[in-house]
């Protein structure tokens, strides 16, 4: 593209917006690695005279269990909800019948449903099927609420398979099935990890359905990290550290599949 | 008759291939769905219909008192206008500052992906581990009010609780809520990235040609940016709108992290009031009201999106 504005301001604006894109980061780790004495109001952004691991030590020891519920959370919703949202896709996108459209329409508005709309009655039937206060209660949930966005994803990937490849498969003798395992799945294996980064990041972050269906042994590092925060006795560099925990795994994934997670975010938006 | 049944074979050997199959391994999904979204919201409206406001059920029939009740209320009223001056400001900074920043990086920059990566990092963050940071860097009496103090500036942040212009309508103060700017800067932080990827994918799209093109007519830089550009932009523009705006009609998690309802309910919204009502109040008909107000602002743009999407295809 022909040059806007001169290289050397570009290079200023855009450092410029980096250093406010890091900055906090940049207060995260450097308050963690401070010990109690030395965090104040008024010395926030120096560094830390020495690094100081206690304040981790004291997080970990109370997001530990948390972390492990996000872990037995996230890990088997996203592949749950990879497999099923792949099978849709590829329903939806491959094998039309008459009303697919519709019902990719009726699957799809799922997805900007507020949650709000159906936590109540989702309370009373968890509970009802005993799964309130339980991880296997939310993995149920992400599940389900999951199936718009995978669909989606996965159903916008498939568009770009050759209708022609599917056909000569068929006529091969190849049925619905066959064709699924045989050329659709290691065809998408990008599609599963894109599909699969966005799913456990999503999972990981989530916020609401984590407080309200789990209670307190059962909380996933969010809810546990927010209680941590929003308590008047916790010091704050062990807040900080307790941030830095509980985004690690996602900050992991972004930092080794970044491309990935970005190609996610691209299929993510709705092409009706 | 031997063709007829021939047919009905034929017929009922096609309907187990393919196409049939696909409806069949669908049917649980659209089953699925059809109870957890469409018939649980059928039943959050009854309960939003209800007398339901204690710890037991009581699903008698009041019409829309609670409606009426949480319209005029000041809590809820300060929750609108909270939402009105959230989402305009919110998406006028992920699209504006998103849409810079991708210029910017076209530009034949060293270090894009750097760059890039830089910007969207917080997209993988969560909005609690944001509000915490914020939450800091925004204390009134710390980090960014240090540098600031020495200019002679000491904001309040998210305790500020002026309204400007504040026009008194109905039982509150209209206007912008200033306690908000300290959540937009963090929302702001955060989503940034998912505009600048999508305008980063746009610009990848627009030929070659035409960018040179709009540059060949003499026209001012400038000009023919807006004038060429951004309108071959505009589709990317409007996905981006509506997926942040369900983002912030929506938005919960950093709000809660962050600064909470806030005084005076400066930084309230409705999913806060929704869900301390509801499950910190048991008062259910009052949640499941301001939960089916919530999704009809937000299906009130996704619908007719959607719609349009589909005649395109």
């Amino acid at each position: 593209m022909p040059k806007l504005l001169s290289k050397s301001i570009i290079y200023f604006i855009l450092i410029f917006f980096s250093l406010i894109f890091l900055m906090p980061f940049y207060v995260l780790f450097v308050t963690s690695f401070k010990s109690f004495e030395e965090v104040s109001f008024l010395t926030m952004w120096n560094l830390p005279s020495s690094i100081n691991f206690s304040s981790f030590s004291h997080a970990l020891n109370q997001l530990l269990p948390n972390l492990w519920n996000s872990i037995k959370m996230a890990v088997p919703s996203t592949i749950i909800s990879c497999l099923l949202g792949s099978i849709n896709g590829y329903a939806l996108s491959k094998w039309r019948f008459k009303g697919s459209e519709w019902i990719f329409t009726f699957i799809l508005l799922g997805m900007f449903i507020p949650f709000q709309s159906i936590l109540i009655p989702l309370i009373r039937v968890i509970d009802t099927i005993g799964l309130y206060n339980t991880i296997p209660g939310l993995i149920l949930v992400h599940v389900i609420y999951g199936l718009p966005i995978t669909t989606l994803m996965f159903r916008n990937f498939y568009v770009t398979i050759p209708q022609s490849m599917i056909e000569s498969a068929q006529v091969d003798g190849a049925g619905f099935f066959k064709i699924y395992r045989s050329m659709i799945v290691p065809l998408s294996i990008t599609g599963f990890v894109v599909v699969g980064i966005w799913q456990f990041t999503n999972i990981w972050n989530e916020f609401l359905f984590a407080i309200v269906i789990t209670g307190h042994s059962q909380h996933p590092v969010m809810v546990a990290l927010q209680n941590l925060a929003g308590s008047q006795v916790v010091e704050w560099n062990v807040q900080m550290a307790g941030a830095i925990l509980a985004a690690i795994p996602t900050l992991i994934v972004y930092l080794f599949a970044g491309r990935y997670f970005i190609k996610g975010l691209l299929a993510g938006s709705v092409k009706g | 008759m031997p063709t007829n049944q021939v047919r009905k074979k034929k017929s009922a050997r096609k309907f187990l291939k393919g196409n049939n199959i696909s409806f069949i391994v669908v049917l649980p999904s659209i089953f699925i769905i059809s109870i957890f979204v469409y018939v649980f919201i059928g039943w959050t409206g009854y309960v939003s219909l209800s007398n339901w406001n204690s710890l037991a059920p009581d699903l008698s029939f009041v019409g829309l008192e609670n409606f009426k009740q949480l319209f005029t209320s000041f809590r809820f009223q300060s929750d609108i206008r909270n939402m009105i001056f959230f989402s305009l400001l919110f998406i006028f900074g992920v699209v504006g500052l998103g849409l810079f920043l991708a210029v910017l990086l076209e530009q034949n920059i060293k270090g894009k992906w750097l760059f890039r990566n830089i910007f969207l990092f917080p997209m993988a963050m969560s909005f609690v581990v944001t509000g915490v940071a914020w939450r800091w860097i925004l204390n009134p009496e710390s980090g960014v009010n240090l540098f600031l103090q020495k200019f002679g500036f000491s904001p309040g942040w998210y305790t500020d609780t002026t309204i400007v212009p504040g026009w008194k309508v109905f039982d509150i103060e209209f206007g912008l809520p200033i306690g908000l700017i300290a959540v937009l800067i963090a929302a702001i932080w955060q989503m940034t990235g998912f505009s600048l990827a999508m305008y980063l994918a746009g610009l990848a799209g627009i030929p070659e040609e035409i960018k040179e093109a709009a540059y060949m007519d003499g026209a001012n830089k400038f000009q023919a940016f807006f004038r060429v550009i951004l309108p071959q932009l505009k589709p990317i523009t409007f996905g981006v709108i509506l997926l942040m705006l369900q983002v912030s009609l929506k938005i919960f998690d950093l709000v809660y992290t962050m600064t909470g309802s806030g005084p005076n309910f400066v930084t309230d919204m409705p999913a806060i009031y929704m869900y301390e009502t509801t499950f910190k109040g048991n008062f259910y008909a009052e949640g499941a009201s301001i939960a089916i107000i919530m999704l009809m602002m937000i299906m009130i743009f996704v619908i007719p999106y959607i719609m349009r999407q589909k005649e395109e295809h």
